[in-house]
């Protein structure tokens, strides 16, 4: 049985003998993770979701069915597989029913090339984010494909919202990217974790921090998640994409946002924050592997464990900003990923140049190094975050955001707008034929 | 052995595709069926639905797409050399300096040219 590369590579260093890791990591991820381990983390996020957005409403959250509400996602799953499945008469079949397993596949794939663990990965290919940003490309397809076999006019504009969100966002998160990428020398997420060991989390260089920062705020835009949620605002288009959904192809769907938001958050984890590291600057636990299985079993658990704990205080973190912020409006949206975000990507990859020639071409960390490292990127950092910012007011200023969309200025002097859905109507620029005669 | 990996991708291709079809089967053996013409009609605030939603859209999603494709053909582009880059020293970040120089005045053109304005 041949290794996967990654692990092989760090596995070889310490000399354990993996012949049947791969074999059990494969047969553990396609029997066990697809019968219990997935599932189960989807339906426990958002009965973790339920709960935390209840605190923060200050209600108690579902707390009937079983101690703490916690058999609810499984009332709900049962509730969702007796519900009738509507399809709309004027509906194309075959893509309304393909479009929710598209979106869940796409979800599935990215997971294959996270690396839980030093042997809990089952496959490394050295070209493993491009892998990642490839199979995470397809979400939107499936996406637009339910907003336009639905023939609803509400999916449809949902799915326009949501493909054009989602293309504008991936951009500043594949160059949020870069940085790590550049740091490492490689693609494969295997690298780019062992280099954490050896260098410091990415987090902790200042244009680490900035691609953190960019890449955590694109990634609550691609899974749709507030403030970004425009696809599915509910109260402008009902549901948007997935109006036309009831049941379990509904249900299908909301696993695959949660899943996306699991994906997101376990990808943040491995390039930004250390992977399973639990401390930032040591190697621990992975120096303590020294050939026998039940060490190297040993620091898996650890390594797990610590990453999963980071999964789960990035996941809450982006149910805090869900209960905190407004849903922004689409223009902004997506010109926030264009003229803040993309020109800051672009500014931040030059520092992470800069960042590499300070501190990783030497071979290993210095203080002094790493001291000039912070203080000079630091500054430039700040500089190009404020340049960026105080460019943006400055064209903001010469021609004010509101001009583009008279109904908003005139609603505000208090005039009387044209009929109903007149915003709407500005934004798919046209007026559905009949729409308003009667 | 890089082929290897991707015996992975299919097997979990299949099991995704399963994972996401067995519910569906499952739903369609217990759950009831009763279509009338009211439940099959489009869900658009919950009078008769008006007018066909296949029409044609308007231009400014189009456009983003296009920056998009532009964007993403560069960013492909930068994968290499930022793998590269510790091979390459510091000529490579001068040329990718330029790079990203013209990279920066593609977007600066389409927001002059008001592609991001929403009139």
């Amino acid at each position: 049985m041949d290794l996967s590369p990654g692990s092989a590579l760090i596995a070889q260093a310490h000399r354990v003998d993996l012949t049947w890791n791969t074999a059990i990591v494969w047969a553990l991820w396609l029997v066990v993770g697809f019968v219990g381990i997935f599932p189960g983390i989807v339906a426990y996020m958002v009965w973790l979701e339920r709960k935390a957005a209840g605190r923060f409403q200050d209600r108690v959250g579902p707390n009937r069915v079983g101690p703490f509400g916690l058999l609810q996602p499984i009332a709900d799953a049962v509730k969702l597989i007796v519900k009738e499945n509507i399809v709309p008469r004027h509906a194309d079949g075959l893509l309304h029913l393909l479009a929710p397993v598209l979106v869940l596949v796409s979800a599935f794939l990215s997971l294959a090339v996270v690396p839980f663990a030093v042997g809990l990965m089952p496959i490394d290919p050295p070209s493993g984010l491009l892998y990642l940003i490839a199979v995470s490309s397809i979400s939107p397809l499936g996406i637009f494909l339910a907003g336009w076999s639905s023939r609803n006019k509400y999916s449809l504009i949902g799915a326009m919202r949501a493909v054009a969100q989602l293309v504008s966002y991936e951009i500043p998160q594949v160059l949020a990217t870069i940085p790590v990428v550049l740091w490492a020398g490689s693609l494969s997420l295997a690298t780019i974790f062992e280099h954490q060991a050896r260098f410091g989390w990415n987090v902790f260089a200042p244009p680490g921090l900035l691609a953190f920062a960019i890449f955590a705020i694109a990634g609550a835009a691609e899974v749709n998640r507030a403030p970004f949620d425009i696809p599915e605002a509910e109260s402008e288009i009902i549901a948007g994409y997935h109006t036309e959904y009831a049941g379990m192809r509904f249900g299908l769907f909301f696993l695959a946002e949660y899943l996306g938001v699991f994906v997101i958050a376990c990808v943040t984890t491995v390039l930004f924050l250390g992977g399973g590291m639990p401390l930032p600057f040591s190697p621990f636990p992975t120096n303590l592997i020294d050939g026998s299985i039940r060490r190297y079993v040993l620091v898996d658990a650890i390594l797990l464990a610590v990453f999963l704990f980071k999964v789960l205080l990035f996941v809450l973190a982006m149910y805090w900003v869900r209960a905190t912020l407004p849903r922004l409006r689409v223009d902004r949206l997506m010109n926030f990923a264009w003229k803040y975000l993309v020109p800051l990507c672009l500014l931040d990859i030059l520092l992470a140049a800069l960042w590499f020639e300070i501190v990783v071409r030497p071979g290993r960390v210095s203080a002094g190094r790493w001291t000039a490292g912070m203080v000079v990127t630091g500054l430039l950092v700040w500089a190009s975050v404020r340049f960026v910012f105080w460019v943006n007011r400055k064209l903001a200023a010469a021609g004010p955001i509101d001009a583009d969309w008279p109904v908003v200025g005139a609603a505000r002097e208090g005039v009387e707008t044209d009929e109903g859905g007149g915003i709407i109507a500005r934004e798919v620029g046209t007026t559905w034929p009949g729409l308003y005669s009667s | 052995m890089v082929a290897y990996n991707y015996v992975f991708v299919g097997l979990l291709l299949l099991t995704a595709v399963g994972f996401a079809l067995a519910p569906l089967a499952l739903v369609a053996l217990v759950a009831p069926r009763k279509p009338s013409p009211t439940k099959g009609d489009a869900y658009e605030c919950g009078v008769r639905a008006r007018g066909d939603a296949w029409v044609r859209f308007r231009i400014q999603y189009y456009v983003y797409a296009i920056m998009f494709v532009v964007f993403d053909v560069e960013t492909v582009f930068l994968y290499p050399w930022a793998a590269a880059y510790g091979a390459l020293g510091v000529f490579a970040l001068v040329e990718m300096t330029v790079f990203l120089a013209l990279l920066f005045a593609g977007l600066a053109y389409a927001w002059a040219k008001g592609v991001m304005r929403w009139t």
